[in-house]
């Protein structure tokens, strides 16, 4: 038997991956470590499914600190992120975050990211571990000339997010501030444990929960009390295994799998975050692709027949290849093998019944409206 | 605690054998299913397909991986352990037992001898895990 597992127990090399403030302290739970990426991180600690369903039942806490942090500031800040990213920035209040694609000129999405305003001269981007030098690279030259100071705090910043029905009442244990005011898709600079951090209500599990920024020398801090005050409620660490079956139940892509420069925001499922009515690097390439008609659109499907799709196996109707799985697997909440991929744009319809090239054996699935699983939390 | 049953043969790539007169039962260990966690799905071979040592003969996939089973040795597949299309976790639960996966017949024992007894894949499985 061989794993599939990309580098499974792949100890030799791990001398040169990059780890996070807490790797310690999830070698000491007793995570199983892999290179995600060239980061050692870990993606279970007991058993996958079970922390997937305690974030939908009860709490997950994830360390994320391998994502980028990009602080974006100066009087041209927003006239900045105008140009990079693809949705308005400008109706954004204080405070706010908001889901947006850093685009190429052809379209092609650089990175999908969030955006933190904390005010028209200060925000802060949070992006994908693998494109986060890129992304700086890019804004920082398409800032030049502009009065905007771009700088990349991805080494500076540990990310840990809480995730489930009782995030709020564990995380609210070791703050004073009312977390009912922070409402979803906003953040606050707040102290939690008696550390300074910036906490926003958002998240990439369908969960209510809080997304947590904070200086390393913090991390283990914050990441044992936690632990300790939510382990009566439930709480328990989640590795990026069910994190990822979390995320592909809801939808939601992910960078390298689902969305790359290879494919564009309206393609993908992020037509939502374009905004026509501004100027953004990529935006007369997108004109140009909805005009012409799109030849491809990602949808989400459902196994019909036994079988797990997987990454890169073929979707075919009829026997001809029109399209490719981007990502596959069992769901754990639904109890049905699902998936995501790009498919000819005129099959793209919900309920049309496609196969899935599964090691040669085609398989029946069928299309069927994203997300998969309804987010729990209020909008 | 990983559990390594005595009088079987093992693979490098962590397959058991159990030898009966010219059949054999095959499955994979308990280090292995400990590796994968948790089994959602067993590919089964074809009764009657010929499969050859070391070669692929079907599929183990967990949420998160797909695996392939090799051949410990060669041989006709002659039953297929059906129980695991709707019960794959038996893989996990008894690794060496109920969650057995193929049996082959017309083996050769010649082929076993590339194999490790019990006491070798014990220190093995150590060994890889350091």
């Amino acid at each position: 038997m061989t794993t599939g597992i990309p580098n499974d127990d792949s100890v030799a090399s791990k001398a040169m991956l990059k780890t996070t403030s807490l790797c310690e302290a999830h070698k000491k739970l007793g995570a199983r470590m892999v290179d995600f990426g060239g980061w050692e991180m870990p993606v279970l600690y007991t058993n996958q499914v079970e922390e997937h369903h305690a974030v939908r039942e009860a709490a997950g806490l994830f360390d994320v600190s391998h994502m980028g942090e990009i602080e974006v500031k100066g009087p041209d800040a927003e006239s900045l992120l105008q140009k990079v990213v693809t949705k308005d920035v400008e109706p954004m209040e204080d405070g706010q975050v908001i889901l947006a694609v850093l685009c190429q000129e052809d379209g092609g999405i650089l990175d999908d990211l969030t955006v933190y305003k904390f005010n028209t001269e200060h925000y802060l981007l949070v992006v994908n571990a693998g494109t986060a030098q890129g992304d700086y690279e890019w804004i920082q030259k398409h800032g030049e000339g502009m009065d905007a100071e771009v700088v990349n705090t991805s080494e500076d910043v540990t990310k840990i997010d809480i995730q489930g029905p009782n995030a709020q009442g564990i995380l609210q244990e070791l703050t004073e501030t009312n977390l009912d005011e922070i409402q979803r898709y906003y953040f606050a600079e707040i102290q939690v444990d008696g550390i300074d951090m910036i906490v926003s209500r958002s998240g990439y599990t369908g969960e209510d929960g809080f997304e947590l920024y904070l200086p390393n020398q913090h991390a283990e801090q914050v990441w044992d009390a936690l632990l300790e005050k939510g382990g009566p409620k439930g709480l328990v660490p989640c590795g990026l295994g069910s994190r990822d079956t979390l995320r592909t139940e809801c939808g939601m892509m992910l960078y390298g799998h689902d969305i790359d420069c290879e494919h564009t925001p309206i393609e993908a499922v992020y037509g939502w975050t374009v905004s026509w009515e501004k100027d953004f690097i990529g935006k007369e390439a997108l004109r140009e692709q909805k005009e012409e008609g799109l030849k491809r659109k990602l949808v989400g499907f459902e196994m019909i027949d036994r079988g797990i799709a997987r990454e890169h196996y073929p979707i075919l109707i009829n026997g001809e290849i029109v399209g490719e799985v981007t990502s596959g697997t069992p769901s754990p909440s639904l109890k049905t093998n699902i998936g995501m991929g790009y498919i000819r744009y005129d099959f793209r319809k919900s309920g049309t019944e496609i196969d899935i090239d599964i090691r040669g054996r085609p398989t029946r699935a069928k299309i069927v409206k994203l997300p998969f699983y309804t987010p729990a939390y209020k909008r | 605690m990983t559990n390594v049953q005595d009088g079987l043969h093992y693979t490098e790539e962590h397959e058991w054998v159990k030898i009966d007169g010219d059949t054999a039962t095959v499955g994979i260990s308990d280090h292995a299913q400990e590796l994968l966690t948790d089994i959602v799905f067993v590919e089964l071979p074809n009764v009657g397909d010929a499969v050859e040592q070391g070669k692929p003969a079907c599929v183990v996939e967990s949420v998160k991986s797909v695996s392939d089973v090799y051949a410990p040795i060669g041989g006709e597949i002659s039953e297929v352990n059906a129980e695991l299309e709707s019960a794959p976790e038996l893989v996990n639960n008894d690794a060496f037992g109920a969650g057995w996966i193929f049996k082959l017949s017309g083996v050769s024992a010649d082929e076993l001898g590339t194999l490790m007894d019990a006491a070798a894949y014990r220190e093995f499985i150590a060994n890889e895990s350091h």
